[in-house]
C-alpha cells in the first residue's frame, strides 16, 4: 500500500529508496523568511503540506516551507557540519527514535525552552527528551504502532499475545520486520517474558534476551525490509502471521482484505517520530510556535483523523471517538523502543541480530 | 612521440579526468573513511584505525563474503551457458532478425534491479505465480511460495546480468571468420568439436572480459538478495547498506566495501591470470 511505504520512507524500506533519498539535495538553505520543516519524505511530508501546515499558518500567520529529509544517517552529519559553520539547513526536523539520540550525542540541537511550549504538559515524560542538564531538546511529533496482525482465513481465531509468534505450530509461517531497530523484537521478547524491558539495560539481560528470541527464529518465514511484501503475503495468507503497522492493517482490513490487527495483552509497540531544532537555526519563536502547536490536543486529533498516526498527548485530551482510538492506537500500555539501550549497544545489537536471523 | 601520438593523448585526457574524479576520488575516500574512528561527540573523524578491519575477522563478516564471491560466480556461470549458445546462434542470424533480438534485449536494460526484483517476486509467490502452472501441469498438487530462496536469488540475478552478458559476448561471434568452423568441419571434426576447439578458444577474451562484468555487476546488487533471499542468502553489499544507512556506520560500511573490493579484484586477477596462461 503506498499509503505507508512512503510514509515510513525514512526507514529505507528498500535500497532504491535509500539511494533515492542519499542522492535527493533535500537539505538546502532555503531562501526567505519561512518556517524550514523537514518531515520523513513520501505520505508524511504529502500530509504534512495538506493538513497540518496550513492550519498552522492560518492560526498564527507562519508560512511554512515544507522539505523532505534524507535518512538519519545524511542528515545528522550535516547537522554536525552546519553546527560548525553555525548555521542550520532548516528550523524544525522530524527524527525518528534512534537518529535523535545519536545527534544529541553530538550536540547538534537546539535547547528548547520549555516556557515557550504550554502545550508540553500535555506530552507523557517519554515524548520529551532532554539532556544531562535537563534541557529539552527533542519533543513528541507523532506516533504509531506495530501490532501482532494474522490473516483471518488461515487463523480464525485472533492470538492474544506476543507469544504466539513462539507458538510451534507456526514453524516457517511467520513474518518479521528485518532490521532490529523498527522491529523492536527485543522490547516485545523483554516484556512478553521477562516483565518489561529493564532487563535490556545490561549486557547479560540483552543475552538472555537475545536466547529466548532465537527460539522463534525457525518459525520465520519473512525477514521483511518492505512492508508492501509483508502486507501482499499476509492478505494472500501466504504467510498469516507477523508483527505490522497497526493503521494500515485497519486499512487493509476495511478494503475488505482478510486481515486483522491485534493490539497484544503485553502492548502494541508504539515507535514515534521527535521535533528537533538544529542548534543554529534562528527563528526561535516560530520554532516553537511550531512545535506548541503540533503538541496540542487539536493538532494530535487532525493527525490522527487526516496521516493516520497516534497521538502522542495523553488520549482523555484529544476529542477522538472511540473508533477513531482503536484505529490508531490502543488504551493497553505500550511497549516503548529502548532507545538508549539500541544506540549504546548499537554494533552488537545489530551483529547479533544478523548472525540470529541468518542462521 | 609523433603528432597523431600526442594528439591520441590528449584525447584521452577528458576520459582521464572524469574517471580520476569520478572513480578515484571516490575509492581513495572510501579508503580513508575504512580508516575513521567513532567517537560519542564528534561522529566520525579521520584517523588511523584499524579496527573497522578487525571487525570484518569474524566468521560471520567472512562467511558472507564467501557466501558474496560463491554466489557471484554461480550466476556468472550460469548466465554464461545461457547466453553463450543464445549469442552465438544470434550471430548466424538475418541482419533484420539480429536487429529484432538486439532492440529486444537492449529494452531489458530499461528494468531497474528493483523492477525485476519484484516481479519476480510476484512469479515467484504462492498465489499468482509460477508453481500455478506447474499445478495445472500436474506436477504438484497445490501451489507454493518459491521465495525466499537461493534459487529465487539465483533467477532474479541471472535474469538481471542475461543482457549484458548477451550484448558483451554478441560482438566476439558478429567478429568470429565463420569460415575458421566450416574449416574444421571439414577436415573431419565434430560438431561439437569444432565448437569447443575453435569457437571457444576464439571467443576466449568475450568471455572472460563478460564473466568479470558480470560478476563485478552481481556483487554490487543490493536488491535482488534482500527481496528473493532469506537473510542466510543476503549478501555483503547489503551488510554495507545496512552499516551506512542504518546504522550511520560509515567507516565499517567502508571498511567493508575495501574488502569487497580487494576480494572481488582478487577474484577478477585470478580470472585474467588463468585466461592469459592457458593462451600462452
Amino acid at each position: 500500500m503506498a499509503l505507508t511505504i512512503g510514509r515510513r520512507k525514512f526507514l529505507g524500506v528498500t535500497a532504491a529508496a535509500a539511494a533515492t533519498t542519499l542522492a535527493a539535495p533535500a537539505i538546502v538553505k532555503a531562501a526567505g523568511s519561512k518556517l524550514r520543516i523537514g518531515t520523513f519524505g513520501g505520505y508524511f511530508e504529502e500530509s504534512f503540506e495538506k493538513f497540518i501546515y496550513p492550519a498552522f499558518t492560518e492560526k498564527t500567520g507562519i508560512e511554512v516551507q515544507s522539505f523532505a529529509t534524507p535518512v538519519p544517517s545524511v542528515v545528522v552529519p550535516q547537522l554536525k557540519t552546519a553546527a560548525q559553520t553555525k548555521t542550520a539547513p532548516m528550523d524544525v526536523i522530524m527524527f525518528s527514535g534512534v537518529a535523535r539520540a545519536e545527534g544529541a550525542k553530538l550536540g547538534v540541537y537546539k535547547t528548547l525552552d520549555d516556557k515557550k511550549i504550554p502545550n508540553l504538559s500535555n506530552l507523557p515524560e517519554r515524548f520529551q527528551d532532554r539532556d544531562a542538564e535537563g534541557g529539552l531538546y527533542g519533543v513528541g511529533a507523532l506516533s504509531w504502532f506495530i501490532t501482532l496482525c494474522t490473516n483471518t482465513d488461515e487463523i480464525p481465531e485472533a492470538p492474544t499475545s506476543w507469544s504466539a509468534l513462539w507458538d510451534e505450530q507456526y514453524k516457517d509461517q511467520i513474518g518479521l520486520l528485518a532490521l532490529p531497530q523498527n522491529a523492536w523484537m527485543l522490547e516485545v521478547t523483554a516484556t512478553t517474558f521477562f516483565g518489561g524491558t529493564d532487563i535490556l539495560s545490561t549486557r547479560e539481560g540483552l543475552e538472555q534476551v537475545f536466547d529466548k528470541l532465537r527460539e522463534l527464529v525457525p518459525n520465520v518465514r519473512l525477514w521483511y525490509r518492505d512492508e508492501g511484501s509483508f502486507q501482499q503475503a499476509l492478505q494472500d495468507g501466504e504467510i498469516p502471521m507477523g508483527q505490522y503497522y497497526h493503521d494500515v492493517a485497519g486499512l487493509a482490513a476495511a478494503e475488505g482484505f482478510p486481515v486483522r490487527s491485534t493490539m497484544p495483552k503485553e502492548g502494541g509497540v508504539q515507535d514515534s517520530g521527535y521535533w528537533i531544532s538544529p542548534k543554529y537555526a534562528e527563528p526561535i519563536d516560530e520554532i516553537h510556535e511550531f512545535i506548541n502547536f503540533t503538541s496540542s490536543p487539536e493538532t494530535q486529533s487532525l493527525l490522527a483523523r487526516s496521516v493516520g498516526t497516534a497521538p502522542v498527548v495523553d488520549l482523555d485530551l484529544t476529542d477522538l471517538t472511540p473508533e477513531e482510538i482503536s484505529a490508531v492506537t490502543s488504551t493497553i500500555p505500550p511497549i516503548t523502543p529502548r532507545y538508549d539501550v539500541f544506540v549504546e549497544n548499537k554494533d552488537w545489537i545489530t551483529e547479533t541480530w544478523n548472525e540470529m536471523i541468518s542462521s | 612521440m609523433s603528432e597523431k601520438g600526442i594528439a591520441n593523448k590528449l584525447l584521452l585526457l577528458p576520459s582521464s579526468l572524469v574517471i580520476g574524479a569520478f572513480v578515484i576520488v571516490p575509492c581513495a575516500l572510501v579508503l580513508l573513511a575504512s580508516l575513521a574512528s567513532i567517537s560519542d561527540s564528534e561522529g566520525w573523524v579521520f584517523a588511523l584505525d584499524l579496527s573497522n578491519f578487525a571487525r570484518f575477522f569474524s566468521w560471520f563478516y567472512i562467511e558472507r563474503a564467501l557466501f558474496s564471491i560463491g554466489l557471484c560466480m554461480m550466476v556468472v556461470v550460469i548466465s554464461l551457458l545461457l547466453a553463450y549458445p543464445f549469442a552465438y546462434f544470434l550471430s548466424g542470424f538475418s541482419a533484420k532478425v539480429k536487429n529484432i533480438w538486439l532492440i529486444y534485449i537492449l529494452a531489458q536494460l530499461t528494468l531497474s534491479e528493483v523492477l525485476i526484483a519484484f516481479s519476480w517476486q510476484i512469479l515467484l509467490s504462492r498465489k499468482s505465480g509460477l508453481s500455478n502452472i506447474l499445478v495445472s501441469l500436474g506436477l504438484f498438487d497445490k501451489p507454493f511460495a518459491m521465495t525466499p530462496s537461493a534459487t529465487g536469488v539465483l533467477l532474479g540475478l541471472v535474469y538481471l546480468v542475461i543482457p549484458f552478458m548477451i550484448l558483451l559476448l554478441y560482438p566476439a561471434f558478429s567478429r568470429m571468420d565463420k569460415s575458421l568452423v566450416e574449416a574444421a568441419r571439414t577436415l573431419g571434426a565434430s560438431p561439437l568439436r569444432s565448437f569447443f576447439t575453435v569457437v571457444v578458444p576464439t571467443t576466449k577474451s568475450a568471455i572472460i572480459s563478460s564473466s568479470v562484468t558480470v560478476f563485478v555487476l552481481t556483487l554490487g546488487a543490493v536488491i535482488v538478495p534482500q527481496v528473493l533471499g532469506a537473510p542466510k542468502h543476503w549478501t555483503l553489499s547489503v551488510l554495507i547498506m545496512d552499516q551506512a544507512v542504518f546504522n550511520s556506520n560509515v567507516p565499517f560500511a567502508s571498511a567493508l566495501a575495501v574488502v569487497l573490493l580487494l576480494l572481488s579484484g582478487g577474484v577478477i586477477g585470478t580470472i585474467f591470470f588463468l585466461g592469459k596462461g592457458k593462451t600462452a
